[in-house]
């Protein structure tokens, strides 16, 4: 073992492989913090979709769940990063014009944030099939309309119920940003696979990375954590009294 | 857009089948293999010795903190150096993606299985432990005859949904150049410029597969739910 390696310069670069990591942990937390944004609104809205009476929104969310659990994920991004730009000629030009880093980020994002948003779905329609049914009703009987009914109570409400499964989606989804090495996005297992490649010091740089990834994993679940104790409903088994 | 040729899905057929078979073979090795450690592992997390319990979920917890990816990659470096010092061979064994590939999903989806058979045998009425043990078994008889089958035929659903996502997570093994069904459509696809048809396929294939097995799980729950 030789964990001096980490402060040793990476060839003919200006930086050492501690900062090389370092730029790799980034991508994967920007990576992750996009991809999050985009599956919480597009997962919500189809959950939401699914628990409408509108028998064709109902089926159109079902479909979007089925389309992106049951196709694994490197294959999606191929789809995203080969297939769509060579399907679409338009897209294929300005994707020639534009920064392959940036290119290979906002695919990352979009496929990741499209494949996450199929299990947060999932657990947002559980959230609001799991509240009282008389919630609806109470808020439609005091004149809220479908939208407002939605959104002032139950979504809140089935938010704060589905907090667990969004963590452990949450620490997937960090997870998955390894995958986007696959259409080489330079992200923290791309770095940690480099080095190997490079120094032959395969322990250090996979050991540093799984302490690494365990360390974000900790921070996202402690985060959800934070947030869970914040948002608990006085009165609730969870909550404050 | 106009010049797709779907051909060379049909040209390129025996070599796909021959990584679909090395995917579903991967797969059940991994699912069956996975079950019996992820159970072991189970009665570990739920064992009364205290060491026991907290390596088995250090293990756990371990193996569900880092992407799967990096845990290929570990095994695929790890594997023929144990193997050398286990052996005390002079030089680590060739042993190759292909077959590291089964150690690391066996290993890997035990911590997964762990937690189904957990919370399965966690589920099983505790006086039927009680009830065995007032039968004279012993601990070993009272978790092979009684709480285990319970427990494996309460968690089926959620063990065999288990399965599809390891069905797709196989895949991964592509980026380490081995020849499973997404690592058969990679080589065909840039050894012919087929990209945009063989990835298309590809997709349509797991999605298929996937959604079938998928149903069919469904299927089950509500069958076992009648009966209990």
């Amino acid at each position: 073992m030789h964990w001096g390696i980490f402060l040793e310069q990476v060839p003919d670069g200006d930086a050492a492989w501690w900062q090389m990591l370092g730029g790799g942990l980034l991508w994967t937390l920007a990576t992750a913090a996009c991809a999050w944004v985009v599956a919480f609104v597009i997962g919500s809205a189809v959950g939401v979709a699914r628990t409408t009476r509108s028998g064709w929104l109902v089926a159109c969310g079902n479909a979007y769940v089925e389309v992106f659990r049951n196709v694994p994920l490197i294959v999606q991004f191929f789809l995203w990063y080969f297939v769509v730009p060579g399907l679409v000629p338009a897209l294929q030009r300005a994707v020639s014009d534009m920064d392959p880093t940036l290119f290979q980020f906002e695919t990352s994002v979009v496929c990741l944030g499209l494949f996450t948003a199929a299990r947060i779905a999932e657990q947002v329609r559980a959230g609001i099939l799991a509240l009282a049914g008389g919630q609806r009703y109470a808020a439609y009987a005091m004149g809220l309309s479908e939208f407002q009914t939605y959104r002032y109570v139950l979504l809140p409400n089935a938010y704060r119920i589905i907090i667990p499964p969004l963590t452990s989606e949450l620490m997937n989804l960090v997870k998955n940003t390894a995958v986007a090495y696959s259409i080489g996005l330079t992200e923290l297992f791309f770095r940690t696979r480099e080095m190997g490649e490079i120094t032959f010091r395969y322990f250090e740089a996979f050991g540093a990375a799984t302490v690494v990834y365990g360390v974000v994993a900790m921070s996202a679940n402690r985060l959800m954590a934070l947030i869970e104790r914040r948002t608990a409903v006085p009165g609730y088994l969870g909550g404050r009294r | 857009m106009s010049d797709l040729d779907f051909s060379v899905v049909l040209r390129s057929l025996p070599y796909l089948l021959k990584g679909l078979g090395y995917t579903a073979q991967l797969t059940a090795a991994a699912a069956v293999g996975g079950t019996v450690f992820g159970t072991l592992l189970a009665l570990a997390r739920l064992s009364s010795l205290q060491p026991l319990r907290l390596a088995a979920s250090g293990y756990v917890n371990l193996m569900r903190s880092i992407p799967l990816l990096l845990v290929i990659f570990w095994f695929y470096f790890l594997v023929p150096v144990v193997i050398q010092s286990i052996t005390g061979a002079e030089r680590p064994p060739q042993i190759g993606a292909e077959r590291s590939a089964y150690i690391t999903f066996v290993m890997f989806e035990a911590a997964y299985f762990c937690e189904i058979m957990r919370a399965g045998i966690q589920s099983v009425a505790r006086g039927q432990q009680g009830a065995a043990f007032a039968l004279g078994l012993t601990y070993r008889q009272a978790m092979a005859y009684v709480i285990l089958p319970q427990a494996f035929r309460n968690m089926l659903p959620v063990l065999l949904t288990q399965t599809i996502i390891l069905f797709q997570d196989v895949s991964l093994v592509s980026l380490l150049n081995v020849t499973d069904f997404v690592g058969a459509a990679v080589k065909i696809a840039q050894r012919d410029s087929r990209i945009v048809e063989m990835y298309s396929v590809v997709a349509v294939v797991y999605f298929g597969l996937c959604f079938a097995l998928s149903q069919m799980v469904k299927g089950l729950q509500r069958r076992i739910a009648v009966v209990r």
